[in-house]
């Protein structure tokens, strides 16, 4: 066998979160995407800033803080005890909260500047043919945008299955739960062994490759698509 | 033009060492951080010259090494890895020694969680122990031994969460994240006192005896830097800071 079984396992554990990140981040992303391309509020640069945080972070900062957070001292780790829920750090949606803070920007910048490139001609055209302003944003400006939410949604996909340092300082390196192919990589390596390190690597990055060609090669004409 | 002279004389300024002594690059395991911390600082008065550290997980060195890293010193959390850059050619044959013999701990940061016998570890009313990856850690993988010892591994295994090396299963148990966690005795003991919580002292019969050695790479064969370090490892200055954080000797 090529890969190994706890390798298939972290392959597919990386996928169903990559997945998971990027439909929770289309609908969290998306109305602050909006908000951020359509505001003239005195806050559009804090928040903007905020969004992209985690684009300048290093994961480990970050991951020892949301560890910390999370953790039974931390604000994250009351509410959640409160809520009934229990601790975050070490489970898979620990992982999915971490993951879609730090993917944010990932999805926020790029369905951010679709938005902008519409202007507001469009828009004021679909109100002066009595359009809502939510029937606006669903008839005339989503599918404006929409090369720029295909951009958006692979590199979420994309970074969120390359995400390592957060995962390492909140996940525990649980098999099935917390510990993905990235983390299952840099265990075969600590351990001295390479030759399967070496085969998940090839996987990664193949993977990588095609994702961001399939970027590249469908990305319509800005031209048309602007 | 006149600024940017003034601009060199600036980065000149910048660049210019602090002592003339010599430096070497030191590789050294994650347990050893606390002592190391010490033993260094004393060394630079001691000698003149100065370490600079790199902590780690002595896997990661290993791939380091072999790859041509600017390690001249390894001090390494176990004794099979300098043994095998040894029979690699990258570290001096016979330069190896042991510098420390290290304490297995079963720590919580709350009191009263772990009793002084470990049966906490049967009674198994925890969500979550901590403990180094016994893959790649030799800290983990005696706490993996004592589990089985104690047959209580199996029963425990789904309750594990493992840390990437020895500092990330103490962060995980300080955190509070994991109740409790096996961590090295010299990440919660200084100078005869225990760090706040509850701690189970585990008995040595009960995992392989942790040998800690160091030795000198080949890239620091021709620094008088490195073999002052190793040296000084040895005096007995430096063994009483080793045995202050509860290594034996």
């Amino acid at each position: 066998m090529f890969l190994s079984d706890s390798d298939l396992q972290a392959i597919w554990l990386t996928v169903r979160l990559a997945s998971i990140v990027t439909a929770i981040l289309l609908l969290v992303g998306t109305p602050i995407a909006w908000w951020l391309a359509r505001t003239r509020s005195k806050w559009k640069g804090p928040i903007g800033a905020v969004v992209a945080l985690p684009l300048v972070l290093p994961p480990s900062v970050l991951g020892f803080y949301l560890l910390l957070a999370m953790g039974p001292h931390g604000p994250v780790g009351y509410l959640t005890r409160e809520l009934g829920i229990g601790p975050l750090p070490f489970t898979f949606w620990g992982l999915v909260l971490a993951s879609v803070f730090y993917s944010l920007p990932f999805m926020v910048q790029p369905v951010q500047n679709a938005f902008e490139a519409i202007g507001d001609r469009p828009l004021e055209v679909a109100a002066t043919l009595r359009a809502a302003p939510m029937d606006a944003f669903f008839s005339v400006a989503l599918p404006l945008a929409l090369p720029g939410f295909l951009t958006a949604a692979i590199l979420t996909f994309a970074h969120t299955v390359g995400e390592f340092g957060v995962v390492l300082m909140i996940g525990g390196n649980i098999p099935g739960v917390t510990r993905v192919a990235s983390v299952q990589i840099y265990d075969h390596v600590e351990a001295l062994e390479y030759a399967q390190a070496h085969r998940l690597a090839a996987v990664m990055l193949m993977f990588s490759f095609l994702v961001l060609l399939a970027l590249y090669a469908w990305r319509p004409n800005p031209k048309k698509a602007g | 033009m006149k600024s940017l002279k003034i601009l060199l004389l600036h980065l000149c300024v910048l660049v210019i060492p602090e002592s003339w002594g010599a430096e070497v690059n030191v590789a050294v395991a994650a347990n050893f951080t606390g002592p190391m911390e010490k033993i260094a600082s004393a060394f630079q008065k001691a000698s003149g010259h100065k370490a600079v550290i790199a902590y780690g997980t002595v896997g990661k060195f290993y791939a380091q090494i072999k790859n041509d890293a600017p390690f001249e010193v390894l001090v390494s959390s176990d004794a099979e890895t300098p043994s095998r850059l040894e029979k690699d050619g990258l570290a001096i044959p016979a330069s190896r020694f042991t510098y420390a013999i290290g304490k297995l701990v079963l720590w919580s940061a709350k009191p009263g969680v772990v009793d002084d016998k470990g049966e906490v570890l049967k009674r198994g009313a925890f969500q979550h122990l901590a403990l180094a990856n016994p893959k790649m850690a030799v800290y983990g993988a005696a706490a993996v031994e004592v589990m089985n010892k104690l047959g209580v591994a199996a029963a425990l295994e789904s309750k594990f969460v493992l840390g990437e090396s020895i500092t990330q299963a103490y962060q995980f148990t300080a955190s509070g994240n994991a109740e409790l966690g096996f961590v090295a005795l010299s990440q919660i003991y200084q100078d005869g006192r225990f760090a706040p919580g509850s701690y189970w002292l585990v008995p040595t019969e009960l995992y392989p005896q942790l040998k800690q050695e160091a030795v000198l790479l080949v890239k620091g064969k021709n620094n008088a830097a490195a073999q002052a370090l190793l040296t000084y490892l040895k005096s007995d200055a430096a063994r009483q800071v080793i045995r202050a954080y509860g290594y034996e000797l």
